[in-house]
């Protein structure tokens, strides 16, 4: 048989928890941002006019934030940031320019993927305890108004760095070939894994 | 309550670019004379009467104040403060002070609000709440800096006084002027207004309140709710914020943040697309790597 030796690099289960994730997601951002900005606000016909959002955006984030728990969970051990990470941090422009063939070996993920891990952790963190805060009409009238006032700003400072994060880690898996199909079919090539994340190659396949 | 007026629109909530606003109308305003007022609750009755709005009966807890709050039913309450006199820390003084929306010329409410057309202020100033378009998300509740505007449990709907501007709009006055025994409530244009109220605060300085003033404070703009107070140094006597401005922070999130945070997040997409037409994908050349094993 020919084409690329395959190893595994998601379960089934860490395939369709990130899925869920991410449509819960894609779900809180629209809807989100519909209640951000003006310009924004046609969003909110997707989710059956400006009531109906301003109902389901909490459910939707707090369901966001569960599954990703899970995720995080999984994944926690992985992300720690080591040395090796920040000698990769300061090579980050060579990386940008496809130039990482003698760049510090990886593991299952590089510094760039570690740092954007803690950012969702942070963010998501902060959205849902700020987002507890402005939830109407069950637990915003519970905080003094002062505290909400500090609440939105962080909660809408906190969902714009993780769109931010987010829009990065999806062109991530478009600019690196072979990577969607991690989270899609749950394995990448060997060839693949040998040269974005040596480290884990080696780990996996003893080679 | 609905837009169904011969009022211009000089703000819209949820709307970045101007209302129409070639034409210019009178600007209008609602005086309160403290001084004047005898605590009867008329405005209060008139209020309920004219909105046909009925709180449910509360219950008495020693105070005067009934009911305990506004509330989405009650737009305007009667509040009675009992302080040591300012002029005579041996006197007691009672304060009354008619509470409800301050309709600020910068309604930080509308700011805040989200929704397009949820909150409008009318050319002659009038803040109002247009409450078919409300979604209940209580932004304009961080936006007020005077704590006005109540969500009902019942519709979710935010509510507040709206000056009667229906009645406005046809050239009649709120109907808690109307009403009001002793005249403390009068209605006119801003200007006519702010000279009647300097008048009055002058009255009370030469009667022994020497820090009698005008509550129209300038960090909202100035309100088109004022009020004559006896002690103008000591708002909060009566509950009522010393310098209000809209919270810092709703002005940064619903004010640079928003442009700002939408630009960099149509940046990022679009700096990605050029990152891939100019530097172009990683790819992984299968043969190479298997050579190099």
């Amino acid at each position: 048989m020919s084409g690329p030796n395959l190893i595994q690099r998601y379960t089934s289960a860490e395939r369709a928890n990130h899925w869920l994730v991410a449509t819960c997601f894609i779900l809180a951002a629209l809807s989100g941002l519909a209640m951000f900005h003006p310009s924004f606000f046609v969003f909110a016909q997707l989710f059956g006019g400006g009531p109906w959002t301003r109902i389901l955006h909490p459910f939707i984030g707090v369901a966001m934030f569960l599954f990703f728990i899970i995720s995080a969970s999984w994944f926690w051990s992985q992300n720690r940031i080591t040395d090796a990470d920040r000698r990769w941090m300061q090579r980050i422009r060579d990386f940008m320019f496809n130039r990482e063939r003698d760049m510090p070996e990886t593991g299952k993920y590089n510094a760039a993927q570690k740092y954007l891990f803690w950012v969702m952790v942070t963010t998501l963190i902060l959205l849902f305890i700020t987002g507890i805060a402005m939830w109407r009409p069950y637990f915003a009238e519970l905080f003094p108004v002062w505290l909400t006032r500090i609440a939105v700003v962080i909660h809408a400072l906190s969902a714009f760095v993780l769109i931010m994060g987010i829009i990065a880690h999806v062109y991530a898996a478009i600019w690196v070939k072979g990577s969607i199909r991690a989270m899609t079919r749950g394995t990448v090539s060997e060839a693949w894994a040998k040269h974005h994340h040596r480290g884990w190659y080696r780990e996996v396949t003893g080679k | 309550m609905a837009s169904l007026q011969s009022l211009d629109i000089k703000a819209r909530s949820g709307q970045t670019t101007p209302a129409p606003g070639v034409r210019d109308t009178v600007q209008v305003a609602k005086l309160i004379d403290e001084s004047k007022c005898i605590g009867c609750k008329a405005c209060q009755v008139a209020c309920m009467n004219w909105n046909d709005l009925r709180d449910a009966v509360g219950e008495n807890v020693g105070v005067y104040d009934n009911p305990q709050d506004l509330s989405p039913s009650t737009w305007t309450l009667m509040r009675f403060f009992e302080v040591e006199s300012p002029n005579n820390p041996k006197n007691l003084e009672w304060l009354i002070r008619k509470d409800g929306c301050m309709h600020c010329e910068d309604p930080g409410c509308l700011k805040a609000c989200p929704s397009p057309g949820a909150i409008v202020k009318y050319s002659n100033g009038i803040v109002d709440f247009v409450s078919e378009n409300c979604i209940g998300c209580g932004y304009c509740v961080t936006g007020c800096p005077f704590d006005v505007p109540r969500i009902s449990k019942k519709d979710n709907k935010a509510y507040k006084c709206t000056l009667c501007s229906d009645r406005v709009s046809v050239g009649l006055e709120p109907a808690c002027v109307k009403t009001c025994p002793t005249g403390a409530i009068s209605f006119g244009t801003k200007d006519d207004m702010v000279t009647y109220g300097e008048k009055r605060a002058g009255e009370l300085k030469d009667r022994g309140f020497k820090q009698a003033g005008l509550y129209n404070p300038q960090g909202v703009g100035g309100t088109h709710v004022m009020y004559v107070l006896k002690h103008a140094d000591r708002p909060e006597l009566e509950n009522l914020p010393k310098e209000p401005s809209v919270s810092p922070m709703v002005s940064l999130w619903k004010g640079i943040a928003k442009p700002i945070a939408s630009a960099f997040i149509g940046l990022a997409v679009f700096g990605g697309f050029i990152h891939y037409v100019t530097v172009g994908p990683k790819e992984v050349d299968e043969e190479k790597e298997k050579e190099e094993a």
